[in-house]
C-alpha cells in the first residue's frame, strides 16, 4: 500500500475528485502534461512539435472514445466519422467563407449540429439491438460517409483533400513578439500549439466532470449489467443514445483542433479506418474506463509510430551484415513491430497501463 | 378450482393481471393468469419448477411481452410501459439469479437505486459526490441488509449470501409499493435466512405495501404467507388462504406429487 498526500483540494475539484490513485501513474501525468506544455522549447523543430501537437488531439479524440467503450461498454466504429465531420466543418467554412474566425465558428457550429444529429439517430435507431449489430451498423455508415466526402470533391477536395488558412494569428508567418524567447520564435505554429493545449485541457476536464456525474455513473452500471440497469429505473437507450452524442461531440471537437493544427484535411487525416483502429488500441492500452489511459495511451502511441521507424533504421544499418536480422529490422517492418509490441503489452497488461499501475498501487 | 374474487372497481387492488399469459413457441408457460393483489398483503407464489412463477414476474415488471392479457398497477394500464418506468411507478423486483453490478461497490449498487428513484440520473456536470443524501439513504439500506462492513468491496467479491442480501438491500432502496420477490433466500446458509425474512416481515407491517414471493420453502410460506396462489404448468391452479391452500387435495397432487396425509406425515419427520 503506497500512502498519498492528500491533493490540495482546488486539484481535486479540477479533476472531479477522480485522481489517479497511484503514485507512479501520477508522477508520469505530471511529467506529460509538463512536457507537453514545455515542447516548443525543450525539444524545438517542425516534427517534434507536430508530434506534440498530434498527442493533444489524439487525448482528446481517445478519451472521448473511452467515454463510449470504456465507460458505456458500447463499441462503435463511427468515431472517426465525427472526428472527420469536425475537421471537414473547419475546412469547408474556411474555403466556403473568408478564412477567419467565423468561418471557425460557423464550421465548428455545424459540423457540431451535424454530429448530433447523425449520432442520436444511429443511437434511437440502433443502440436497442445487440451490441454486435450496433458495431457493424457503425461501420456500415462510417464507410458509407467516407465514400461522400471522397465523392463530393467540389466541397471536400475528394482524396485529395483541401489546404485552406487560419486566423492570422494562427498562420505560420505571423509574430507575437519582435524578439525570440528563450530563443524559440513565438509564431503562429506556437500560438496554435497553445491554443490546443488550453482546449484540450478544457476539453479532458469536462470529460472527467461527465464521467464523474450521476449520468456517468449510469454510464458504468449500464457497462455492468444493462438488464438490472433497465430495471432500477433507468431508460438505458436514452442513456446510452446521450452517451454517444456526447461522445460524438467530443471527437467533433478534436476533429476542429486537428484541421486548425493542419490547415489540411482529407480523407486520410481524419476518416480512415486505420485511425480508427489507432484510437481503439490506444483505448486499450492506456486502460479502458479511465480516462487518464487517454494521455498515457496517447504519448506511448505517438512517439512509438514517429520514433520507431528512425530507430529501425539506425538497427538495420548496424545489423547489415546480419542476414535475417536486417530483413527483420527493416523500417518497411515497423508496423509488424508496432503490432507485436501492441499484442505483447494488451497480453501483459490486460487492464491497460493506468489499470495496472492503480492495480499495483492498491497492492492487489 | 379456487378464485380469489378479482374486482377492478375494489379501490384497493394495487396491482392485478387480466388474462395474462405469454407462450414461447408452443409452450405455454402462463396461461391466462387473472389475479389481483392488495397492499398490506403477502402472497406467497407456489408450484413445481417449470411452472411459470419466474416467467410471470417477468411478464409483471416488464423483461417479457405478453402473448395476451393486460397488467395493472394501482388501476392503470402498465402493459405497454418500459421495465424502467414500471420500476419508478412503483414496480420492483428482485432477482432469483443473483444479477448486480459485479465491478461496482457495494455501496454504488445501492446509491445507483436511490439516484434512479430521486430522478437525478441526467445530470451531466454534478458530481455523484455532491449529492450526499442519496449517499446517506444507499448507507442505511446498507446497515438495514447488516452489510455496512462490506461498503466498498465490490459486489462481485462478496460470498453468495451477501450477495443475495445485496439483492434485496436494491429493492429495499427502490422501495416499491409492489414488491415480487422471486426465491429471495434460495442458496444462502440457514443462518443467514433470518435477515432476509426479518426484512421481508419488515416490509409486510406497512399496510401501503403489496409483496408477492416465490419461495419453495414451505416452512417459510407458512410463516411468512396471507395468502397463497399455485402455479402449475403455467395455469393458476389454487388461490386463498395458506390453510385452506394447504389442504387442498388438488395442490399436494400438482405441487407435490404426493397426497395431503403423505405430505403431512413428511412435514412431521422434518420438523422432529
Ligand atoms: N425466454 C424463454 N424462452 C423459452 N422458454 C422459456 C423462457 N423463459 C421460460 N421458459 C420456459 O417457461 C417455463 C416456465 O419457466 P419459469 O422460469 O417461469 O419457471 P419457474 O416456475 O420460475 O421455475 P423454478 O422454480 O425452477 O424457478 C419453463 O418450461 C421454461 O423452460
Ligand atoms: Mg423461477
Amino acid at each position: 500500500m503506497t500512502t498519498h498526500a492528500p491533493a490540495p483540494s482546488f486539484i481535486r475539484r479540477l479533476l472531479s475528485g477522480d485522481l489517479p490513485r497511484s503514485r507512479i501513474l501520477t508522477v508520469i501525468l505530471i511529467a506529460i502534461v509538463v512536457g507537453l506544455v514545455v515542447a516548443p522549447f525543450l525539444v524545438p523543430g517542425a516534427r517534434s512539435l507536430n508530434t506534440s501537437a498530434k498527442i493533444l488531439i489524439f487525448i482528446a479524440l481517445v478519451a472521448s472514445y473511452d467515454l463510449l467503450l470504456g465507460y458505456t461498454g458500447i463499441v462503435s466504429f463511427a468515431h472517426t466519422m465525427f472526428f472527420g465531420i469536425g475537421a471537414y466543418g473547419i475546412a469547408i467554412a474556411s474555403t466556403r467563407m473568408e478564412p477567419g474566425w467565423t468561418a471557425l465558428a460557423v464550421g465548428t457550429s455545424c459540423a457540431i449540429l451535424l454530429s448530433v444529429i447523425l449520432a442520436t439517430v444511429i443511437g434511437l435507431f440502433s443502440l436497442r439491438v445487440r451490441a454486435v449489430f450496433f458495431a457493424m451498423i457503425t461501420l456500415a455508415v462510417a464507410t458509407a460517409f467516407s465514400t461522400l466526402m471522397s465523392q463530393l470533391s467540389e466541397w471536400t477536395g475528394g482524396e485529395d483533400g483541401i489546404t485552406f488558412k487560419m486566423p492570422t494569428i494562427f498562420q505560420p508567418a505571423y509574430r507575437l513578439f519582435e524578439e525570440p524567447v528563450l530563443g524559440i520564435v513565438i509564431n503562429g505554429r506556437i500560438l496554435s500549439y497553445y491554443a490546443i493545449l488550453i482546449a484540450v485541457v478544457v476539453l479532458f476536464l469536462l470529460m472527467l466532470r461527465i464521467a464523474n456525474s450521476p449520468f456517468g455513473r449510469v454510464l458504468q452500471a449500464i457497462r455492468e449489467n444493462p438488464f438490472r440497469t433497465e430495471a432500477i429505473g433507468y431508460r438505458t437507450v436514452f442513456y446510452r443514445t446521450i452517451a454517444s452524442v456526447i461522445s460524438a461531440v467530443f471527437a467533433t471537437l478534436a476533429g476542429v483542433l486537428m484541421a486548425i493544427w493542419l490547415r489540411y484535411n482529407g480523407p486520410d487525416t481524419t476518416l480512415s479506418l486505420e485511425i480508427m483502429v489507432d484510437i481503439l488500441l490506444i483505448t486499450v492500452i492506456g486502460g479502458m474506463g479511465t480516462l487518464y489511459g487517454a494521455i498515457v495511451g496517447s504519448v506511448v502511441f505517438m512517439i512509438a509510430q514517429t520514433y520507431l521507424q528512425d530507430v529501425m533504421v539506425l538497427v538495420s544499418k548496424a545489423s547489415e551484415h546480419i542476414p535475417l536480422v536486417a530483413t527483420l529490422a527493416h523500417p518497411d517492418r515497423w508496423l509488424l513491430w508496432l503490432g507485436l509490441l501492441f499484442v505483447l503489452s494488451i497480453y501483459y497488461f490486460p487492464q491497460g497501463v493506468v489499470g495496472s499501475l492503480r492495480d499495483r498501487a492498491r497492492g492487489t | 378450482m379456487m378464485e380469489g374474487s378479482v374486482n377492478a372497481s375494489e379501490p384497493r387492488v394495487s396491482l392485478e393481471t387480466r388474462g395474462l399469459g405469454i407462450r414461447f413457441g408452443g409452450h405455454v408457460a402462463v396461461n391466462a393468469v387473472s389475479c389481483a393483489f392488495r397492499p398490506g398483503e403477502l402472497t406467497c407464489i407456489v408450484g413445481p419448477n417449470g411452472a411459470g412463477k419466474t416467467t410471470y414476474f417477468n411478464l409483471i415488471s416488464g423483461q417479457l411481452r405478453p402473448s395476451e392479457g393486460s397488467i395493472l398497477l394501482q388501476g392503470r394500464d402498465i402493459t405497454a410501459m418500459p421495465t424502467s418506468a414500471r420500476a419508478l411507478a412503483g414496480l420492483g423486483r428482485a432477482f432469483q439469479l443473483t444479477n448486480l453490478f459485479p465491478q461496482l461497490s457495494v455501496l454504488e449498487n445501492i446509491r445507483l437505486v436511490v439516484q434512479a428513484r430521486r430522478g437525478f440520473g441526467f445530470s451531466l456536470l454534478s458530481l455523484w459526490t455532491s449529492h450526499r443524501d442519496a449517499i446517506a439513504e444507499a448507507e442505511t439500506c446498507l446497515e438495514r441488509v447488516s452489510l455496512q462492513h462490506r461498503r466498498d468491496a465490490t459486489a462481485a467479491s462478496l460470498p453468495h449470501g451477501d450477495q443475495r442480501k445485496l439483492e434485496v438491500a436494491l429493492l429495499i432502496a427502490l422501495n416499491p409499493d409492489v414488491f415480487l420477490f422471486d426465491e429471495p433466500t434460495a442458496g444462502m446458509s440457514i443462518d443467514e435466512v433470518p435477515v432476509i425474512l426479518d426484512l421481508i416481515r419488515e416490509i409486510k407491517t406497512d399496510s401501503s405495501k403489496t409483496v408477492l414471493l416465490v419461495e419453495h420453502k414451505m416452512d417459510v410460506v407458512r410463516s411468512l404467507a396471507d395468502r397463497i396462489i399455485v402455479l402449475h404448468n403455467g395455469t393458476l391452479l389454487a388461490d386463498g388462504d395458506p390453510a385452506t391452500v394447504m389442504e387442498s387435495p388438488i395442490v399436494h397432487e400438482a405441487y407435490l406429487g404426493m397426497s395431503a396425509k403423505e405430505a403431512a406425515a413428511i412435514e412431521q419427520v422434518a420438523h422432529d
